[in-house]
């Protein structure tokens, strides 16, 4: 279970959160949508550590974790993919995935063995197949395509086994195809593991159809949660964001 | 993947040692013998430098602090306090480094540039010391009185066949160690903090922790290049703490090539070759070396062993067919 209570940062005269509570049951799957600049990534940066908030607690479970370095809140169980793919560039992908799982079991600064140790071997390879890189194990990261890419950048996260999972516009620069067979990939791993898991999307035919809630965020604001049903039907999100397409389908 | 075991790659040093053992046979001249010395002291120095540009991404302009450090400390050790080598050689580790891990500490925190001009002042503020504390260190005139070498286990260092040997046995064990480390987990997270240190704090890797930790290593290897040449020389001098010496040592790995990791130890030799070869025709060494880097930076980026491995690469490569869909490692 993952809880915000009233999250506020601001930079210089900019306010990108702007007291937010939220409440992420344990093995929910929620979108967070908003317009530009809404504070979308603000928020994940603030829950993963990257941004220290001004205010406000984030409990992950009963300990408040807000303030914590990113490495130490990763430890914790909050693992987070980027919305421009973050990756290891001249690590092969399994050696990138093997690299994730020494950091999460701690044996990334052992030097008494050679890389790859054994044990990592096999939960790699596990990592790989879930996301479905097997056949491009032994690419250069680099040389992925941008769709690989943000699916590695997701793999890395998994291979820390977290508990709650950020994924930052998991689709971000794909084609309409190749979208739906991400999310695709999102719902499954979502599905398998049992995690909790929060998405930033634009696309919203992608957010109705898998979010099992959406929050609304506009200038740092939560202006409205609910269902995908109660969300569409919201007028302060249809004038904000929405506009008249999803209105169409009110009764 | 590829993968290395730790007992191939000890047979393989084995065997370079006792290839180096063997050349004065061949190359009997003193010059000989005294090249293969100098070239393993600045080898190790400039593969030392590459644990941190090439494979950590740290740029540190000020890496001849270690290689001053290592050598003075080392000849005062042995020459102040008659301690034998052993000690001398353990003790001198030691000083350089705690002196690693107290500038590390402030240094590896900083990004990039920043780094590298702070390593940079780290090293000047030794060379001051040098040249202002003359009581120990001689000042500008360098430690006169010669190190003495007492015998060691029967090694006795001032028998210059035994020198030689000292030297060749402690560049293959240093790059030996060295590239066990970058074939180690610790080795590949160097090289993940290298392409994107971001990502790595996100996987739960302290950064700085093993940033400094690699500034640890590089230092003491540092060091130990130094001691080796203040072996050779019997003797330490202030410029072995300048800046120039850093500057080569950033050569040496531009023209062996950051990539490989025999580069740096290839670059070395490069420079040394240049060095004596043209020093011996010309005044102007600097304006021709000038030109060689020019040639080296525009033209052959990758260093001289990095453009012949991709060579054999690309020619074996055309040979045998790969699988679709994979590509060898480019880095190792």
């Amino acid at each position: 279970m993952l809880k915000i209570e009233s999250l506020h940062k601001s930079f210089g005269g900019v306010v990108a959160i702007n007291d937010v509570s939220m409440h992420f049951p344990t093995g929910s799957l929620t979108a967070v949508i908003g317009p530009n600049g809404a504070g979308k990534t603000s928020l994940f940066n603030l829950v993963s550590g990257a941004f220290r908030p001004d205010r406000g607690r984030i409990f992950l479970e009963d300990e408040d974790i807000a303030g914590l370095a990113a490495p130490d809140v990763v430890r914790r169980g909050i693992g987070r993919a980027f919305q421009i793919a973050s990756i290891f560039t001249t690590l092969t992908v399994r050696e990138a995935v093997l690299g994730a799982i020494n950091a999460h079991r701690h044996w990334y600064a052992r030097c008494d063995r050679r890389f790859p140790l054994k044990e990592a071997g096999a939960h790699a390879a596990e990592v790989l197949e879930l996301v479905g890189l097997t056949p491009v194990a032994d690419t250069l990261s680099g040389n992925l395509s941008h769709g690989d890419q943000k699916v590695l950048d997701i793999a890395l996260a998994l291979a820390l086994e977290p508990r709650v999972l950020l994924l930052d516009e998991p689709t971000a620069g794909m084609g309409p195809e190749e979208r739906w067979q991400m999310m695709e990939t999102v719902h499954q791993l979502w599905e398998r593991k049992k995690m909790t898991l929060i998405f930033i999307e634009h696309d919203m035919d992608i957010v109705f159809k898998f979010a099992q809630t959406i929050r609304v965020l506009s200038y740092g604001r939560v202006l409205a949660e609910g269902t995908p049903e109660e969300v569409r039907r919201n007028p302060n999100v249809i004038e904000a964001y929405l506009g008249t397409k999803y209105d169409a389908e009110r009764p | 993947m590829r993968r290395s075991s730790i007992g191939r790659d000890a047979l393989i040093a084995a065997a370079a040692l006792a290839i180096l053992a063997a050349l004065p046979m061949v190359f009997p001249s003193k010059s000989f013998s005294d090249f293969v010395i100098r070239a393993s002291a600045f080898g190790i120095f400039a593969t030392s430098l590459n644990l941190l540009i090439g494979y950590t991404g740290m740029v540190s302009f000020g890496h001849g602090l270690f290689f001053g450090l290592g050598a003075y400390s080392f000849a005062l050790l042995m020459q102040k306090l008659g301690t034998s080598i052993a000690a001398a050689f353990a003790l001198s580790v030691g000083i350089n480094a705690l002196v690693a891990a107290v500038v590390g500490a402030i240094c590896v925190r900083l990004k990039e540039i920043y780094f590298s001009f702070l390593t940079l002042a780290f090293q000047m503020l030794l060379y001051s010391l040098i040249i202002a504390w003359t009581p120990v260190t001689g000042g500008d005139q360098g430690l006169t009185g010669g190190v003495p070498r007492p015998p060691f286990l029967g090694v006795r260092l001032d028998d210059p066949r035994h020198l030689y040997l000292f030297c060749c046995a402690t560049l293959v064990i240093s790059l030996f160690l060295m590239w066990h480390l970058v074939q180690s987990p610790f080795g590949y997270t160097l090289r993940m903090i290298r392409d994107n240190p971001r990502r790595a704090s996100f996987l739960g890797i302290q950064v700085w922790r093993i940033r400094l930790l690699a500034f640890i290593v590089a230092g003491i290897f540092g060091g130990i290049g130094g001691m080796l040449i203040s072996l050779f020389v019997s003797s330490a001098y202030p410029d072995f703490a300048y800046w120039t010496v850093s500057g080569e040592a950033v050569f040496m790995i531009m023209l062996g090539g950051i990539n490989a990791f025999l580069g740096p130890l290839v670059g070395a030799a490069l420079l040394l070759t240049l060095n004596d070869l043209v020093t011996r025709v010309t005044e102007h060494y600097s304006l021709v070396l000038g030109v060689i880097i020019l040639v080296f930076a525009l033209g052959l980026r990758k260093g001289l062993l990095g453009f012949v491995l991709q060579r054999v690469k690309q020619h074996t490569s055309a040979r045998i067919t790969r699988p679709s869909g994979t590509q060898p490692s480019h880095r190792n």
